[in-house]
This record gives structure tokens, sequence and C-alpha cells, in this order.
């Protein structure tokens, strides 16, 4: 359990043309944290998350997550590592249009070999734990955008993660919407899972237990609340 | 630590469903693009369908009417002239074992048939007048479609027999059986006519009167031209061989057989030309269709970027998102080729059933359409599959 769950050491990317996204970022999170991820615009964020998320490679240095060093995995075994252990939210939702909330929640489950009937019963329950048992049947357009990012959450729920990444949740959401979905993550952390969130709201991530601030593609400060 | 992690999988059942889900996203560039598709096979379907239909009319109407007809007629002498047959000629082939029954008609050249005797000499109408021994009908296949055949007392009057055409021709319809015509110079009247005659269309514009009626009123010398022979179906070529030697001891070379029944089905194969070149029309729009596939998938691989990489973050592999793509334009195929079987046979049955004939499509017709459908399918869909595979998930995430 001392393992972390993500881990970089001395982490580049590089983008053709000679961009530095990422300068030699070093960063451990350990299971079940709460992390929050800052920084302006072009700070390199995005790229953290994505590498972090196996969506991405870096250029240089090692990426470990769950203890599986990413270098040396192929293609399809990253795609089995967001299968089995990487939930991802959006700041846009991404939701399918012209089916309904439960079956975007059911797709969660789609490429992990479970039948259609199993995937519908344990979407059913991520959608009631993110307290949308009254909006099975709606489609993503019949409902309001706190809404979505709610049915958003629960279709990356509905695999259990150990790992959930979002970029930037509320940031689409207003106020009291946007307060719903926090609560959501915060449920989610004290349940076990660990939750990254990037973020431009500073208020949000002061109420997280720790924010790694970013700036020019390097971390300059990594600081925890103190208890 | 690194134990091997599960692999994603993806169902079976699930490509399929997937297919389906983003072909119903956009129905109305689905059914445009299939349409392509669904006209190629309509049109291969309905040429070879109507091209089969019209062989088995054919075939139909060839196993009814036997193929087991010769007929032997005269050829040219050495000296250039018509040549004839005696009339002991008739008897003589009866006596060939396989042969079931004979009959002949003789020509009467100089006999003319006109409406009446005011009708100026050169319209003749071209109509020949033909003795005809009683058992002619049964021996061609020939029917009556009017009034009635000559019989042993009318054969011996001046009495007519017209054929389709001719009675056509001089204005003659089943309320004039019994009228008289003018023929040969002296009034005839009309007892039948016939109906039109698949193995010998000679006998349609002709007009038939009994052999003793010519000989008594028109002069006739009772000459054969025309020997129709029906053999046993398994001894045709044995008679075949005899006939010559046999109607015309003398001179067998001035003899010359034929079978009725090659003349028909040397009919069904001239079509053929034709049904290639429609053929090739179809496989055009078939063509032409494939590119649409291939273009709205491209399309859609374009639109649907975040969709893609969404899949992805859920732990899609390429191999499952090639997939997807795949099937839907399997699919988008298959509902063009389906939808033009069905027109395709819908087409066919109703052009045979306007025609009276039998609908005959053979299996390997809709079989082979369905597999010209996927291979299509399979081609246009493979480019768009790899490209959709191809696309890195952060570019697609980032695609909004």
């Amino acid at each position: 359990m001392s393992e972390p769950i993500v881990s970089l050491r001395n982490v580049s990317r590089v983008y053709a043309g000679g961009v530095f996204a990422l300068r030699d970022v070093n960063l451990e999170i350990n299971r079940g944290e709460l992390v929050a991820i800052v920084g302006p615009s072009g700070s390199g964020k995005s790229t953290m998350l994505n590498i972090i998320g196996t969506l991405d490679r870096a250029s240089t240095g090692v990426v470990e997550i769950d203890g599986y060093d990413l270098g040396k995995l192929k293609d399809n075994d990253l795609s089995a590592l967001r299968a089995r252990r990487i939930g991802f939210v959006f700041q846009h939702f991404h939701l399918s249009p012209g089916i309904s909330a439960l079956d975007n929640v059911a797709d969660g489950l789609l490429y992990t070999g479970i039948g259609l009937a199993e995937r519908r019963r344990r979407a059913e329950a991520a959608l009631g734990q993110v307290g949308l048992n009254h909006r099975l049947a709606h489609r993503p357009h019949q409902m309001s955008g706190g809404e979505k990012q709610r049915t958003a959450i629960a279709r990356a729920l509905v695999r259990e993660p150990m790992l959930l990444l979002a970029d930037e949740p509320t940031g689409a959401l207003d106020s009291a919407s946007g307060e719903g979905v926090v609560q959501l993550l915060l449920g989610l952390h004290r349940a076990g899972t660990a939750v990254i969130v990037i973020t431009h709201d500073r208020d949000l991530a002061a109420r997280l237990d720790r924010q790694a601030s970013m700036h020019d593609g390097k971390l300059v400060d990594d600081r925890r609340r103190s208890p | 630590m690194t134990a091997l992690l599960e692999p994603p999988r993806l169902l079976p059942l699930d490509i399929l469903r997937l297919a389906l889900y983003g072909l119903r996203a956009r129905p109305l560039r689905v059914v445009l693009s299939a349409l392509g598709i669904a006209i190629g096979i309509a049109a291969m379907m309905a040429v070879v369908g109507i091209s089969t239909s019209s062989r088995a009319q054919l075939n139909q109407l060839l196993s009814e009417l036997g193929t087991n007809l010769l007929s032997a007629g005269p050829g040219k002498s050495m000296l250039g002239e018509a040549a004839i047959m005696p009339p002991e000629s008739i008897a003589m082939i009866g006596r060939i074992e396989a042969v079931e029954s004979v009959s002949a008609i003789g020509s009467l050249a100089d006999a003319k048939v006109y409406r009446n005797d005011h009708i100026p000499k050169n319209q003749s109408g071209g109509i020949a007048v033909f003795l005809a021994r009683l058992d002619l009908l049964g021996t061609v296949s020939a029917k009556i479609a009017a009034g009635s055949w000559l019989n042993e007392a009318t054969s011996s009057y001046p009495t007519v027999v017209l054929g389709a055409r001719a009675a056509a021709r001089l204005g003659i319809g089943s309320n004039l059986i019994g009228q008289p015509i003018w023929l040969g110079g002296r009034w005839f009247t009309i007892v039948g006519i016939l109906a039109p005659v698949s193995l010998v269309p000679g006998l349609d514009l002709a007009a038939l009167i009994g052999w003793p009626a010519g000989e008594r009123y028109l002069g006739a010398d009772g000459d054969i031209t025309t020997i129709f022979v029906r053999a046993r179906p398994a001894s045709v070529d044995a008679v075949r061989s005899l006939l010559a030697r046999t109607a015309n001891p003398e001179h067998p070379n001035e003899v010359e057989i034929s079978r009725p029944s090659d003349a028909l089905a040397a009919e069904a194969a001239t079509d053929v030309a034709f049904t290639g070149l429609l053929l090739g029309l179809g496989a055009v729009a078939l063509l032409v269709g494939g590119i649409g596939v291939a273009n709205t998938m491209v399309i859609s691989v374009l639109e649907r970027r975040a969709e893609i990489g969404l899949r992805r973050s859920q732990g899609a592999t390429r191999g499952h998102i090639r997939a997807q793509f795949f099937g839907e334009a399997l699919m988008l195929a298959l509902l063009g080729g389906g939808s033009g079987l069905v027109v395709g046979w819908l087409v066919t049955a109703g052009y045979a059933r306007l025609q009276g004939w039998p609908v005959d499509i053979p299996l390997w017709v809709p079989a082979a359409g369905l597999v010209a459908t996927m291979m299509i399918g399979a081609i246009a869909g493979l480019y768009p599959a790899i490209r959709a595979a191809r696309l890195a998930p952060t570019e697609a995430l980032t695609a909004t």
C-alpha cells in the first residue's frame, strides 16, 4: 500500500518543433490521495494529465502507474490499464447524444467484456451513487449541465477505478452545479479513490488536500494542506 | 508487482450494437449513401433475374412443345430448282421404328389469298397456301384458337383454316368463322383459326386447306414440301440421320433436315450481349455506391474524433476502434445491398408477371449480391477504420 499510484521521475514531453510541454517533472501521488493541479493556461497541466492517464507518452523520464512502467507497455496494455484502473472526467462531459443516461454510463464498461444486462445493472447503481436515479432514461440534451457532469462521473466510476482524472470538471458549470460535482469528487476520495483534479479555480484547489502548481511545464510548487 | 493486466475486451455483439448506433445517429446520410449500393445490386439482380426468368419460360415452352420434332424440307436440286419429295415418303418415314408420328404440308405456290374478290391481285399479303394432312396439328403441337380443324369431310371441300398472323392480316376474327374468303380464284369457307405455332412460325402466315380439296379445286399434284416428324426423344439423332435417305432415296442431298426447337433455343442466347451491358452498368452503380460509403465513413471519422478519444480513454484498443468503424461500413453496405436485393426481386417478379413468365431467380444471384456487398463494404470501410484507429487519443479528445 505504500507504493504510489502515480510516479513521475524526470518526465519531459517535447512536441514536434522542440516545444517543451513538460520539463523534468518529478511527482508522486499516493493511493487514495486527492490532488489539485493548478496553473495558468499553457503551463502543461493537461499534458501532465494525459501522461498520467496513459493517453500520451513521455518523451523522456519514467512514468509508473499502479506500479506499471508505461515505457515498457504496448499500446494495448495502456488500453488495458485505462479500462481497469483509470477513470476520466472531462470539462465538456463527452456524453453520447441520442442514448440515455443509463446507456451512457453503461458504455463506461463497454471495453471490459461484460454483457449488456450486467453493464446496465452496474450503471444504474453508479447513477444512484451520483444521485441521478430519476434520470436513467433521460438523454443528454434533456439534462442540465450539472446532471450531465454527474452522469459523466458515474460513467467513470462504474469501472471502479483506482485513479480518477478530472480535467476542469466544474469549468462549464454554474457554481451550484459545480459544488455538487465537487462534493461527489470529495466523496470518491473518502471512499479510497485517488482523485487528480486540474482546475483554474483557486477556491476549489484550496479545498483539496494537496496542490501542485505548474508553470511553463515545470512543477513549481507542491504543498499539502496542513491538517 | 507488474502482474499482467486483464486485457480490454469488446464483445462481438457490442461491435454490432456500436455499428447500429453509429448508423442510427445519422439516418439521412446513411440512407443516401446506402442508396448507391442498393441501386447497383437491384440493377444486377433484376438483369440476371429477368434473363433467367425468360430462359425458364423458354425451357417451359420447349418442354411443353418437345424438342423431338424434326422437319424435312426440300433443298435445292443440282440444277438450282426447288426440290420436292415424292408422296410415298410419308409412308416410308412412318416405317422408321423410332418415329412417333409423321405429317406433311405441300405448298401451292400459285394460289393467293384475298379477303374477297375485289382486292387487287398484287395485295396478296404474303400469305402462303399449304395443303395440310389432318394429323398436322398433333405433330407440330399446334392449337386451334377459334372454330375447328379440318376433318375427313371438310378436307375434301373448299374450306380453310387460317394461321394466326394470316387471320390478323386479313382482318378475320372468331366472329367471321363460316364466312368465305377468295383463295386461288374461288371461294373457300373459313372453318378455323390457329393459335400461334411456336415451333413452326411459318404456319402462322399461312392458309391451310385439305389435301383432297387442293387436288380437286386447285389442281395440286400432291407433292410434299415439308415433312414433320415426331421422333422418340431418345432417338432424335438416329431418326435425323435416316430422314434424308428415307424421304428422298434418289436424291438424299436435296432434303434439308432441321430441328425447329433449335431456333427457339438460339433465340434465348441472343440477349446475352445485352445482359452483359446491363450487368456492367449495375457494376458501375455498385462501384459508385462503394465510393459513397467510403466517403461517408471518412467524414464520419473526422466528425467523431471526440467520440473516438472518449472510447480510447475508456479502454478501447486501436483494434476495437477499427472493428467499430469497419463494422459500421459493413452494416451500411449490407443495408444498401439488402434493400437492393428486395427491390431487384420485386422488379424481376413484376416484370416476369407482366410477361406471363415464371419467376426464376437462381439462389446464386442473391448470394453473389450479398458477397459483392460485403466485399464493397469491407474495401470501403478499411481505410476509414484504419484512420480512426490511428488517431492519437489526446488529439481526438481536444478536437471538440
